[in-house]
């Protein structure tokens, strides 16, 4: 029980920061139908301007002003960078975003070296804020879930109460007409695309601590968020904030599992030893399997519904 | 106009290729094999740093046989295909020795590249220096006579380790976690069988192993770990691996002591801080606190060369390596791998953690070993903080090399020259 409650909170908390990644992701996807390879830079880059800035003058601010810096970066990317490429089609913009995602790993390299930063929690953040049964369980965490669930809440109604969500919603689906209508069209796409690249800082500035500042951390969570954009559905919100709480769950509770094959062959009744044949195959446990799950569960939702668990659109 | 600088550069080129080839007549080089890019990129930098103090302390004093040791960084990006392609690219330029120690799936990759291209071109033998790949199997079954570890293995530190830990009577159920790839799965195997060993009354309560550099989520582990019982933690982890399994065993208050191998590896200890204090243990063959005179002014020696804070003496292996590699070369008077490697063989090192011999049938350094506890630095036991974090290494257990020697299932023989 104990197990069971300590990991269902872990898997929360993972599953609320890898939707404040994929929630921007797929925003920015379903604006302009553009994968963004270099969203999880957006991530690292949120980390590494949350370091330098606790550096000077502490977290709190950190938390306001590195995704400040990330959107402008977010921003600049789109005005000079995406909207230049973007008439030469998708494909040129998706080399974009790829390339760049590089040049910020490199440029990450260059002002703060390839070693982990000491980016640390706050001081006052640094406790256990309840314990379950004997585990105790930490306050950033907590304070993690609590940022996640206000931005999330704010998305919401930004996206749905406010003008801009509604100018934003309808640019969505219908832009000649909200053109015609007399908005801005590229500046909206600018904004959403600033936007997502916050909530990636966000996440950033938040994950960073949590977990290790170091450059390899976009690499490390770049393809599990594509997985979760998938497989929620793309350009779906909601499927998304599903998607991210499911696999936030399938990788947490994974690891709790020591089953394998062989186990249910066990139950089965059927004989094995190490001489049978596949039996390093048979013998994988779940906690073994477990960081593959995820790209299983997208290739089953590719084969079996290619738009995903929420998406709007076919494939 | 355009002439001139056409001139100018063809002048140039002519002047950089004559250089190129005066280099090459006059320097005995010394490639350097390890990731230095992709996420253990910081870890290979630092051995690099270590190889240039090493080969700038020899070139201070007039090179070897009168020529200079010089440092060719290769990347290999941690993966064994990468480095069988880089071992090609070396012989192509005609180096004879080469140095790695990340990675026990790229050594064994590149052991068994050298083993090949040995035999083929015996002309253009290549020697192999290993200051830090720790899979007993490079020293045992796939042993090779151009190969030569100068770090203790992974059998070797977990006989002392659980030596230490057999002693220690409040230990009554352990846990291993470990990177799922050859080195991992060797420091399981060895806990499992030496534990057994030595103190069958202990229980192991669980035995994991995880994807190498990719889990940032310690946490669930952690939750595993509570939910067996255990009051130990025995861990092969290095790197990120390790710092974030103690962040994320301190934040669940996992009240377990680690017993680690790579707890006090470069980068690590800033991240760690205050959680690791008392409670977290590391078996290496050398760290700052072990005391002498001659220990303090190497570790000052080193410090002074790199003074950034990120940086911090650890590899004494590598020093070991070229100080042992270039006797040999002064012995025998020749940069030849094929007479410089019987010269190694039985040759005694007295480095500042002690005396120690390269073993003739497998090619190990045979060396003391020490067990030691992440404690706050004070001035005295713990004279240096790693990497200036507060915190350093205090020695619990030093254990003699001649208690070091284990048993090998090598094979091999001198190849004919």
């Amino acid at each position: 029980m104990e197990f069971f409650l300590v990991t269902l909170l872990n898997s929360l908390s993972y599953g609320l920061l890898l939707f404040m990644l994929s929630s921007g992701l797929t925003l920015i996807f379903s604006m302009m139908g553009v994968l963004n390879f270099a969203h999880a830079s957006f991530y690292m880059l949120g980390a590494y301007f949350a370091y330098q800035t606790s550096v000077y003058i502490g977290f709190w601010p950190a938390l306001v002003v590195a995704p400040a810096a990330v959107a402008a970066l977010g921003a600049l990317t789109e005005r000079y960078g995406l909207r230049t490429v973007h008439k030469y089609g998708h494909v040129a913009e998706l080399l974009f975003t790829f390339g760049l995602a590089y040049i910020i790993e490199e440029i990450v390299h260059l002002i703060w070296g390839r070693a982990p930063v000491e980016y640390r929690i706050p001081a006052i953040l640094d406790f256990s804020a309840f314990s379950i049964y004997s585990t105790q369980y930490p306050a950033y965490r907590v304070f993690m879930m609590l940022v996640s669930v206000a931005m999330l809440a704010g998305l919401y109604l930004a996206l749905t109460r406010t003008r801009i969500g509604l100018i934003i919603q309808a640019s969505l689906t219908h832009p000649d007409m909200v053109e015609a209508l007399g908005h801005n069209v590229p500046r909206v796409f600018m904004t959403v695309f600033a936007g997502g690249a916050a909530l990636a800082g966000l996440a950033g500035v938040i994950g960073g601590n949590a977990f290790v500042t170091e450059p390899g951390m976009a690499a490390s969570v770049g393809t599990i968020v594509f997985v979760v954009v998938v497989f929620g559905g793309m350009g779906s919100l909601a499927g998304a904030f599903a998607a991210s709480l499911v696999i936030g769950a399938v990788q947490t509770f994974s690891v709790g599992f020591d089953y394998s094959l062989l186990s249910l062959f066990g139950i089965l009744g059927i004989q094995t030893n190490p001489e049978s044949g596949w039996y390093d195959l048979w013998k994988v446990t779940i906690a073994q399997a477990g960081p593959v799950l995820p790209y299983v569960l997208m290739v089953l939702m590719l084969i079996f519904r290619p738009k995903g668990l929420m998406g709007t659109r076919e494939g | 106009m355009f002439k001139t600088v056409m001139r100018a550069t063809a002048l140039g080129a002519a002047l950089f290729a004559a250089g190129l080839a005066g280099a090459q007549a006059q320097t005995i080089k010394i490639a350097y094999l390890e990731g230095l890019s992709g996420p253990f990129a910081n870890v290979g930098e630092v051995g690099l740093r270590h190889l240039q103090f090493a080969a700038e302390r020899v070139n201070a004093k007039g090179g070897v046989l009168g020529q200079k040791l010089e440092v060719i960084p290769f990347d290999t990006k941690t993966s064994p295909q990468e480095a069988q392609l880089v071992f090609k690219q070396l012989v192509d330029q005609g180096i004879r020795y080469m140095m790695q120690g990340n990675g026990s799936a790229v050594a064994i990759a590149l052991s068994e590249a050298m083993g090949k291209h040995n035999s083929r071109e015996p002309s253009k033998t290549v020697l192999y220096m290993n200051y830090g790949a720790v899979d007993p199997i490079l020293t045992n079954d796939k042993c090779n006579y151009y190969h030569f570890r100068f770090d203790a293995d992974v059998d070797m530190k977990m006989a002392a380790l659980t030596t230490y830990m057999a002693q220690q009577k409040d230990i009554r159920k352990v846990y291993l976690i470990n990177q799922d790839y050859a080195f991992g799965q060797s420091v399981a195997k060895a806990a499992r069988a030496m534990l057994n060993q030595k103190r069958p009354d202990v229980e192991i309560v669980g035995d994991d192993l995880h994807p190498l550099g990719k889990v940032k989520d310690f946490a669930p582990y952690i939750a595993k770990i509570k939910a067996s019982g255990a009051d130990s933690v025995i861990s092969g982890n290095w790197g990120n691996d390790i710092a974030l399994l103690i962040k994320a065993a301190k934040d669940a208050g996992l009240p377990a002591k680690f017993f680690t191998y790579y707890a006090g590896g470069l980068g690590t200890p800033p991240v760690i801080g205050e959680a690791g204090v008392g409670n977290l243990k590391q078996v290496t063959v050398f760290h700052s606190n072990i005391g002498g005179s001659r220990t303090n002014a190497e570790v000052e020696a080193y410090r002074n060369r790199f003074p950034d804070s990120k940086d911090d003496f650890y590899w004494t292996s590598i020093l070991a390596a070229v100080d042992m590699l270039t006797r040999a070369m002064e012995q025998t008077k020749s940069s030849d791998p094929v007479k410089v490697a019987p010269a190694l063989e039985n040759m005694k090192v007295d480095q500042v953690t002690g005396e120690g011999y390269m073993r003739a049938d497998n090619h190990q350094l045979i060396q003391p070993i020490f067990v030691s506890t992440f404690s706050r630095a004070n001035g005295k036991d713990v004279k240096f903080d790693v990497e200036r974090t507060g915190f350093g290494f205090k020695t619990d257990a030093r254990i003699e090399a001649k208690d070091t020697v284990l048993p090998t299932t090598c094979k091999f023989k001198k190849p004919k020259a």
